[in-house]
């Protein structure tokens, strides 16, 4: 097959405008939230007013990255079925959010999810450990987000990466720092009908070639490269890889901290757990799409091409939106995969903040007495120290692999933050320093391991084998800092603690009392 | 809500509270276990039994590709049948509890 001609690095117009549409759109929104944001609540929490559905389609929006849009439906059109294991993790967490997570964390909580885990241990402590897990999941997924930004955008528009990632910087600092979480949330939800939509309009002119029957797409596909891209091929071939990828993925989910923040944002327990429910829809509705759009892709653009552009594969629903639908298509699909990381990052920005100034601040500087007007202050001066801090690290991390870090971010919120959340949702005998080992030892397992592991000793700093065997480190990680959590809570007992967990199930269980 | 501490006591000792909470813990645990073995299932059936998922059910198609959307579309449906089961007789259950705690 020879190659085909493609626009994609030169300026689309069409693309442009929309994503200037998007941009004027979106700030024009974060000018009518900025007059609605004046009181904590309404600088974290949108004030719990978001309906279960929009919040819904807020935590599809904060989750869907560009990476899994592009890097997924990449990953399809090169080896096939290999593709759709890695989306079948990342949707699995949800249902365990819902099980475990969401109506205890909005019973219990306030603005952060270190609320819950604080809720009944010493305060001090207990927010130091929950900031530090938090700010490293954050940090990592910054990192991967911003440094996609800047390549993505310099593939995309030929625009300069530095220019791209400041772009991106300032523009997620203005929708964060005026317009708290409600415009986050608006953000959030455009973005996601906009990818929803784009991916389904993109699905349905692929299918228009193969008599929009997908098993004939699959056929061609087979026909063309062999059997092989419609069975498991060798993303997975050792099982503890496996396992401990999966747990990573899954109950990563279950403690990423811009996820968890989002349910504060409703009115109560039962709002919560529709907005799971409907974000779970959406995303798994995504990833079936962006698997037909990588056999699309396959097929209509050819893997030839596609790796030639990007030897990942991250440009394959691209080339395949200009195949199907041309120059302007190209760039209706170019604007919302930019769009897409604002969303994330604005997400990501307002958590990081919030852990700032109402964990560290707030609750361990001040002691819990700060007023309304000094508190939102200071969460708007967090919110420009994340985001100066993003652009920083976005031109820092420059041409690096940084592709690894979203798998360390989930190992981290794995090890870290979700242990320590669900054992103080769930267990009497949770103490303070229990929680604080089980942190400590998570985070900086997850952090060790993945250093040591053929992920980062060997890819990427060139060494012949690895230390530690496994890819990603959360079957380590996250046993021990379960065990930590059990071994220290049994030698230390803590009698308030105790006390307060039955007063808490009350909370916990009727709502009584919830914020 | 204030509520004194003699009557927080009386509620969580009642019968009707310990069955909302077994409850809950029971329909949560369930499935929570539901979901991590068929997707634990799922990527241990790829790791060693790999020809299983290759199985044709057409002339390409395998069976791996409905198993694989299967589990997808199953973890939705989880979602689903926990939000019918929390609103339909968990929201009931913590609503006439709290009428009662109210009307005390």
């Amino acid at each position: 097959m020879g190659t085909i001609e493609t626009t994609l690095g030169q300026v689309n117009i069409a693309s442009i405008i929309i994503f200037f549409t998007f941009v004027a759109i979106t700030l024009a929104i974060t000018y009518w939230a900025a007059k609605k944001t004046k009181t904590t609540s309404e600088f974290y929490a949108a004030d719990r007013n978001i309906s279960g559905f929009q919040n819904g389609l807020a935590l599809s929006g904060d989750y869907m990255s560009a990476a899994s849009f592009l890097g997924i439906a990449g990953m399809v059109s090169l080896k096939g079925y290999d593709g759709l294991i890695y989306s079948i993790g990342f949707l699995v967490g949800w249902p365990l959010v819902m099980f475990l997570i969401a109506e205890p964390l909005r019973n219990l909580g306030k603005f952060t999810f270190a609320d819950v885990v604080a809720f009944r241990l010493k305060q001090k402590p207990v927010r130091i450990a929950s900031s530090v897990g938090s700010l490293m999941t954050i940090v990592f997924y910054l990192i991967a987000q911003m440094v996609g930004a800047g390549a993505l955008i310099n593939i995309l528009f030929g625009l300069p990466y530095e220019l791209a990632v400041v772009i991106v910087g300032l523009v997620m600092i203005s929708y964060v720092l005026f317009g708290g979480m409600l415009a986050t949330t608006w953000v959030q939800i455009i973005k996601a009908v906009l990818l929803l939509s784009g991916a389904t309009f993109l699905v349905i002119m692929t299918l228009a070639s193969f008599g929009m029957n997908p098993i004939s797409l699959f056929e061609q596909a087979a026909a063309k490269y062999g059997d092989a891209v419609l069975s498991p091929g060798g993303f997975v071939t050792n099982p503890w890889d496996a396992i401990s990828l999966g747990l990573a993925l899954i109950l990563g989910t279950a403690g990423l901290p811009h996820i968890l923040m989002r349910f504060f944002t409703v009115p109560d327990a039962k709002q919560a757990r529709k907005s799971v429910f409907i974000a779970t829809g959406f995303i798994g509705y995504f990833y079936i799409l962006t698997f037909i759009i990588g056999f699309g892709a396959m097929v209509l653009v050819g893997q030839d091409v596609i790796s030639s552009i990007d030897k990942g594969g991250n440009m394959a629903a691209l080339l395949l939106a200009e195949s199907v639908g041309g120059r302007f298509f190209l760039g209706f699909i170019a604007a919302v995969a930019f769009a897409t990381i604002l969303a994330v990052v604005a997400g990501l920005t307002l958590s990081g903040a919030s852990t700032l100034s109402h964990d560290l601040y707030v609750n361990v500087i001040k002691k819990g007495k700060t007023d309304e007007a000094g508190e939102v202050r200071v969460a708007r001066i967090s919110t420009l120290l994340i985001g100066a801090l993003a652009i920083i690290l976005g031109l820092t991390f420059k041409g690096q692999n940084v592709a690894f870090m979203v798998g360390l971010a989930f190992a981290i919120a794995a090890s870290s933050n979700f242990p320590s959340l669900l054992l103080s949702i769930l267990w009497k005998k949770f103490t303070t320093k229990g929680a604080v080992a089980s942190i400590i030892t998570g985070a900086s397992l997850s952090v060790i391991l993945i250093i040591l592991s053929p992920t980062v000793w060997v890819d990427i700093m060139g060494n012949e084998s690895a230390i530690f065997p496994l890819k990603n480190p959360a079957l380590i990680s996250m046993s021990a800092a379960f065990l930590a959590a059990f071994i220290v809570s049994k030698l230390t007992k803590e009698q308030s603690a105790e006390e307060k967990f039955e007063d808490e199930k009350l909370r916990t269980y009727l709502g009584v009392g919830a914020e | 809500m204030g509520i004194q501490a003699t009557r927080v006591k009386e509620i969580l000792d009642s019968e009707k509270f310990k069955d909302i909470v077994k409850k809950r813990l029971t329909v949560s645990l369930s499935l929570t276990a539901i979901m991590l073995i068929v997707y634990f299932g799922f990527m241990l059936t790829i790791a060693f039994y790999k020809e299983l998922l290759a199985l044709k059910i057409g002339e390409h198609i395998t069976i791996g590709l409905p198993i694989g959307i299967g589990v997808i579309v199953f973890a939705w449906l989880l979602t689903g049948f926990y939000t019918r089961w929390a609103n339909n007789k968990y929201d009931k259950a913590v609503r006439e509890l709290r009428n009662e705690i109210l009307e005390k």
